[in-house]
């Protein structure tokens, strides 16, 4: 058992960092709510011998739309040995609550499903970078859709991030709930 | 009353309104109360030259009505003078017409719509380059300095005050064609050298002692293919042999540990590191104007996208520059001069230890060649547009990275070497 400090600013930790905050947007994220890393306090690494690296985080998190609002949270991040087909177990706790989104939460569902027709859009964010305010919830959502797949295609050699959501489609339900389908880029840092 | 018409009639030159020039020229806004009132703008359309904006014409003039017209520059106090006199309310809408079209056209930027604030086509960027030359000779020369592999001509900007002996700071933009953030920085740099000097002390200074060589646009023909074809490319647009893949990764294909870390020896690859150093016509010319101009370059600046970082030498190996504690405390003031603005977090040190090893950059490349300053910016943001970094973001962004990018030629300059 070899446990030896990191240097948060350089990648291994960071990109450690990165896969716990993406499950962290996949479990907690939605339409009205977009957690991202402000700061990686502080990192650890294990050496699990004939299992894989350990790294112990202390992260802090903010909400990209209300900047002011922080939360810490401890995570562990184990990257299989071998198997690189394996997603990284990931174990999270948050320091206190996230604040409510209800409110927006139900905004955004009553108007999609008082939409006429099903949602359609395409190339989110455009060229330019620019989002139309009422796609936002969309491009939160689609953001909180790749962290689950940031998470489950991450190892210690990679670093994702949601380029552009290149498609995005409304499915049609009987039942109450919202169904979209997307069609996500994703960025590699390491190996662009 | 009429007395006064009749003098201001004579007086009058018949001006004319046809002229190319509006110097001095007013607009007015009139609401004639009466008929008596309305006789009055009657009276001064038949002894003076007045163009009518609204309504068409004089005699579809009413009481009440919102008149609008413009005079002359020669007749414009006479009539300010008789609407008072009359006690016409009035008010001036535009105090000088020429100037009102210079402002408007400044606004829109001259060449072909360029903007400062917006993500430019390379014909804009290539058109501005010409401009931003010509209205400011003193400051800003263009050349060429080769050519891109579908045969555009690669410009150069040389700022500085022309004097004999300079050093000079290299700066390019553009190696990596999403990265649109990056030429933007350069456009805005160059304009931030030309409007602040004279101005700025620091700026002033810096263009007095030093020459800033600005590279806008080092990739042209994938940053075009970015408008045109596929908004995420990175490479170069260059034919690779036996493959139908395209393009090279321009910052694996310097001879800096050349494809031996983090590149790929596929041309379908991302960081495809070319067929051999420099085979990229754009590499070579830039590795070519540095090694042509390597006693003067005393420093060397890549601007990239995204991730805020500051990087410096080495990325093609683990190893230590032996300069590593002067690069380390440079890199730590400028991101801490970055940050003051507006509070933007950047990460520094060396490349491979801080994002990744990967060989055959550019910054390694002029490092081992002996320019000692080198260093590669990685700008806004961290990932939540990453390459489609919007438009409103443009201006703080090259804000503050001027900070840090006037920290490292201020320090360059108080350590020629």
């Amino acid at each position: 058992e070899l446990r030896s400090e990191l240097c948060p600013r350089q990648f291994p930790a960071r990109r450690a960092a990165a896969v716990a905050v993406a499950l962290l947007r996949y479990r907690r994220g939605g339409p009205a709510r977009a957690l991202r890393l402000r700061e990686l306090r502080r990192a650890r690494t294990e050496d699990i011998k004939d299992v894989g690296h350990k790294y112990y985080l202390e992260l802090e998190l903010e909400d990209v739309l209300d900047k002011d609002s922080t939360v810490n949270c401890t995570a562990e991040v184990l990257y299989h040995l071998g198997n690189q087909n394996i997603a990284p177990d990931v174990q999270f706790t948050l320091e206190g609550e996230l604040k409510s989104t209800e409110e927006a939460d139900h905004v955004f569902y009553t108007r999609i499903r008082s939409l006429e027709k099903e949602l359609v859009a395409e190339n989110i964010p455009d060229s330019h970078g620019h989002v139309p305010p009422e796609l936002e919830p969309i491009h939160l959502l689609a953001w909180v859709a790749s962290g689950y797949l940031v998470w489950q295609n991450s190892t210690e050699n990679t670093e994702f991030q949601l380029a552009q959501v290149k498609h995005v489609k409304q499915v049609r339900r009987r039942d109450k709930y919202l169904q979209f389908d997307f069609v996500v880029l994703l960025h590699e840092m390491v190996s662009q | 009353m009429w007395a006064l018409l009749v003098l201001i009639g004579a007086a009058s030159v018949s001006a004319h309104l046809q002229d190319l020039s509006f110097d001095g020229q007013k607009v007015f806004r009139v609401i004639p109360q009466n008929d008596d009132q309305v006789e009055i703008l009657n009276s001064l359309a038949s002894i003076m030259q007045i163009d009518f904006w609204q309504p068409d014409s004089v005699t579809l003039v009413r009481p009440k009505m919102q008149v609008d017209f413009r005079v002359g520059a020669e007749n414009s106090l006479q009539v300010e003078d008789l609407l008072k006199e009359s006690g016409v309310e009035y008010q001036v809408l535009i105090d000088d017409l020429q100037a009102a079209l210079d402002a408007q056209f400044d606004s829109q930027a001259r060449a072909a719509g360029h903007s400062y604030e917006k993500y430019n086509n390379w014909d804009t960027i290539a058109a501005w380059t010409a401009d931003i030359a010509a209205q400011n000779p003193d400051l800003v020369s263009r050349s060429v300095i080769g050519e891109t592999y579908e045969g555009r001509p690669m410009y150069l900007l040389k700022l500085g005050k022309s004097s004999p002996n300079k050093k000079a700071i290299f700066m390019d933009c553009g190696f990596h064609a999403r990265e649109w953030i990056s030429p933007a920085f350069c456009q805005w740099f160059v304009k931030e050298a030309v409007e602040t000097y004279g101005k700025d002390t620091v700026m002033t200074t810096l263009l007095d002692k030093l020459d800033f060589y600005v590279l806008p646009v080092v990739n042209i023909d994938g940053y075009i293919y970015t408008w045109t074809n596929d908004r995420m490319w990175r490479k170069t647009r260059s034919k690779n042999a036996n493959s139908s893949c395209y393009g090279t990764d321009p910052n694996r294909n310097f001879n800096a540990g050349w494809c031996t870390a983090g590149a790929s020896k596929s041309p379908c690859s991302a960081t495809y590191c070319g067929s051999a150093p420099e085979s990229e016509k754009e590499t070579k010319a830039l590795a070519d104007f540095i090694r042509e101009h390597l006693s003067t370059i005393k420093a060397y600046l890549t601007i990239h996208s995204y991730s805020q970082l500051l990087l410096f030498p080495y990325s093609y190996t683990y190893a230590l520059p032996s300069d590593y504690q002067e690069l380390n405390s440079i890199a730590s003031a400028a991101s801490k001069e970055l940050a003051s603005l507006y509070k933007t977090k950047y990460t520094y040190g060396p490349g491979a230890k801080t994002i990744y090893p990967a060989a055959g950059g550019s910054d390694d490349w002029a490092y081992d060649q002996g320019v000692k300053y080198s260093f590669t910016f990685e700008l806004r943001d961290t990932g939540r547009y990453g390459f489609l970094l919007p438009e409103s973001q443009i201006k703080p962004t090259c804000e503050e990275t001027v900070l840090a990018v006037k920290y490292i030629a201020n320090y360059v300059l108080e350590h020629l070497y």
